[in-house]
């Protein structure tokens, strides 16, 4: 291993200053330069994050709340998904230090099949990423809700539970497109959207929806089940002091109270860089960063493997005697699980 | 002049068969570490609720187990733990200075504003 002391290092060798104070080559130490001012940049955002974070009189959202959902299998399995990201960027750092460890005993077979397996990783966790902020930015089905009335009124809550999918719009008021008495039958999820983009309009009212074409309908949907509010905000506008929950027919009375109040922006769906369903807009804003800074340098380790990975392949690091080229990008791609290791506590943990 | 990173350094990381074998059992050793630990943290998250009085401890219990985990990935994955000391220390001494440093000058501006805001409002 690397370390020993006692090589000896002529001066044909030694780099610029005839001696060699790390016994590391000039490559590998700018990598390590390099990566200490990337963390540098890093520990910044996070930092800025928890600074944002320890400001806000709002209630900041909570991973396990916010990051509760699986692909094909919907809601109610907490930070599972991104568990799963954290241990597929794991392993493809072991499958990286395992091609460098082959380097290392010149076995050109070893490194190449490790570095596909990293390679594969590595998209695998940009592909996860890719769901996890399409997820993001869509929201539920519910979105969060400034309630209008009763105790809490002016308070944003987020709400848990299964929407009940609808079945169809009946049409009691002629538009442009469909007739008075038409039963529009599509696939609730079809239903949902035009649902959400009249919700958004501020065009459902009083458990009536105006659809795109001008047409009035009324709604046949399930029940919802298990519904529950979490008040995020103190609607008196103090800080926000302790969780309150509202559940079963209280909570579904709430919620379909405000939505069919009317009005814009009672209900906020997903995320985007003004606002987002699950807490401060700068928790949005935050994510989106941060994550996205992070899965940037996912995508460049990537790039910068394949490049790597085709040395490999043409036998170029074997030729020059060593595989050292494999332990820089080593560094890197370690370096880009390290970061993942913070986000996930702070982001998703604490 | 010949190119340092191909003559000296590099070929001192090189080893045989059998040192390849025990370097192997660590990395797997490690990944077990790192994957048990992981798994340790959601099943505390998703099992101990922040309202939950005790919070704090939880939450220092997660940075606790986060920089052990950065530990395991720094000296064994990237094998600082087996360069030099003195690249050890420069690598890692400016870090941990400058990072504490504005940790501690966030967190006690941060939470001065947070007062700020809850006594005159924001």
């Amino acid at each position: 291993m690397a370390g020993h002391a006692t090589t000896h290092v002529d001066t044909a060798t030694a780099w610029g200053g005839k001696v060699s104070p790390f016994n590391a080559s000039y490559g590998k130490l700018m990598m390590w330069f390099f990566l200490v001012s990337d963390a540098l940049t890093f520990g910044g955002l996070l930092i800025a994050y928890g600074y944002t974070r320890h400001t806000t009189t709002e209630a900041w959202p909570i991973g396990e709340e916010t990051f509760n959902a699986l692909p094909f299998l919907g809601h109610g399995y907490p930070l599972a998904y991104v568990a799963l990201m954290t241990f597929i960027l794991i392993v493809s750092s072991v499958t990286m230090v395992l091609a460098v460890e082959a380097g290392h005993r010149m076995d050109k077979k070893g490194v190449f099949k490790w570095m596909i397996a990293t390679i594969i990783g590595g998209m695998i966790f940009l592909g996860s990423q890719a769901w996890e902020w399409s997820h993001f930015i869509h929201g539920t089905h519910f979105g969060s809700v400034e309630l209008v009335e009763g105790q809490y009124k002016g308070s944003r809550a987020i709400v848990a539970g299964e929407f009940g999918e609808f079945k169809s719009f009946t049409v009691v008021e002629a538009g442009k497109h469909h007739k008075k008495g038409e039963v529009i039958k599509e696939s609730a999820d079809e239903l949902f959207h035009h649902f959400r983009t009249a919700v958004i309009a501020g065009n459902v009212k009083d458990g009536k929806i105006k659809l795109h074409d001008g047409s009035i309908a009324t709604w046949e949907r399930a029940a919802d089940e298990d519904m529950k509010l979490i008040l995020k905000t103190d609607g008196s506008g103090n800080a926000y002091k302790k969780v309150i929950r509202l559940t079963g027919k209280d909570a579904e009375k709430a919620y379909w109270t405000a939505l069919n109040a009317g009005k814009k922006g009672t209900i906020v769906y997903g995320a985007d860089l003004t606002s987002n369903e699950y807490g401060p807009q700068q928790y949005g804003q935050f994510f989106f960063f941060i994550t996205g800074f992070h899965g940037f340098h996912v995508f460049s380790g990537v790039i910068i493997n394949i490049l790597i990975f085709l040395g490999v392949a043409r036998g170029t690091y074997h030729k020059r005697g060593h595989y050292e080229m494999v332990e820089k990008t080593g560094l890197y791609w370690h370096f880009v699980d390290l970061v993942w290791v913070f986000v996930f506590t702070f982001f998703y943990l604490v | 002049m010949e190119r340092d990173d191909i003559i000296e350094y590099s070929l001192d990381t090189h080893h045989s068969e059998e040192a390849g074998k025990q370097i192997r059992k660590k990395i797997w050793v490690v990944t077990a570490i790192l994957t048990l630990v992981t798994a340790i943290e959601v099943a505390i998250g998703a099992m101990v609720h922040q309202d939950n009085p005790n919070w704090w401890i939880v939450k220092l219990l997660f940075i606790g187990l986060t920089l052990f985990k950065a530990g395991y990935i720094v000296l064994t994955f990237m094998h600082l733990g087996d360069e030099k000391k003195v690249l050890k220390y420069v690598i890692l001494v400016p870090y941990f200075i400058f990072i504490i440093y504005l940790i501690f000058i966030a967190l006690t501006e941060s939470n001065a504003v947070h007062n700020t805001l809850g006594t005159y409002g924001g």
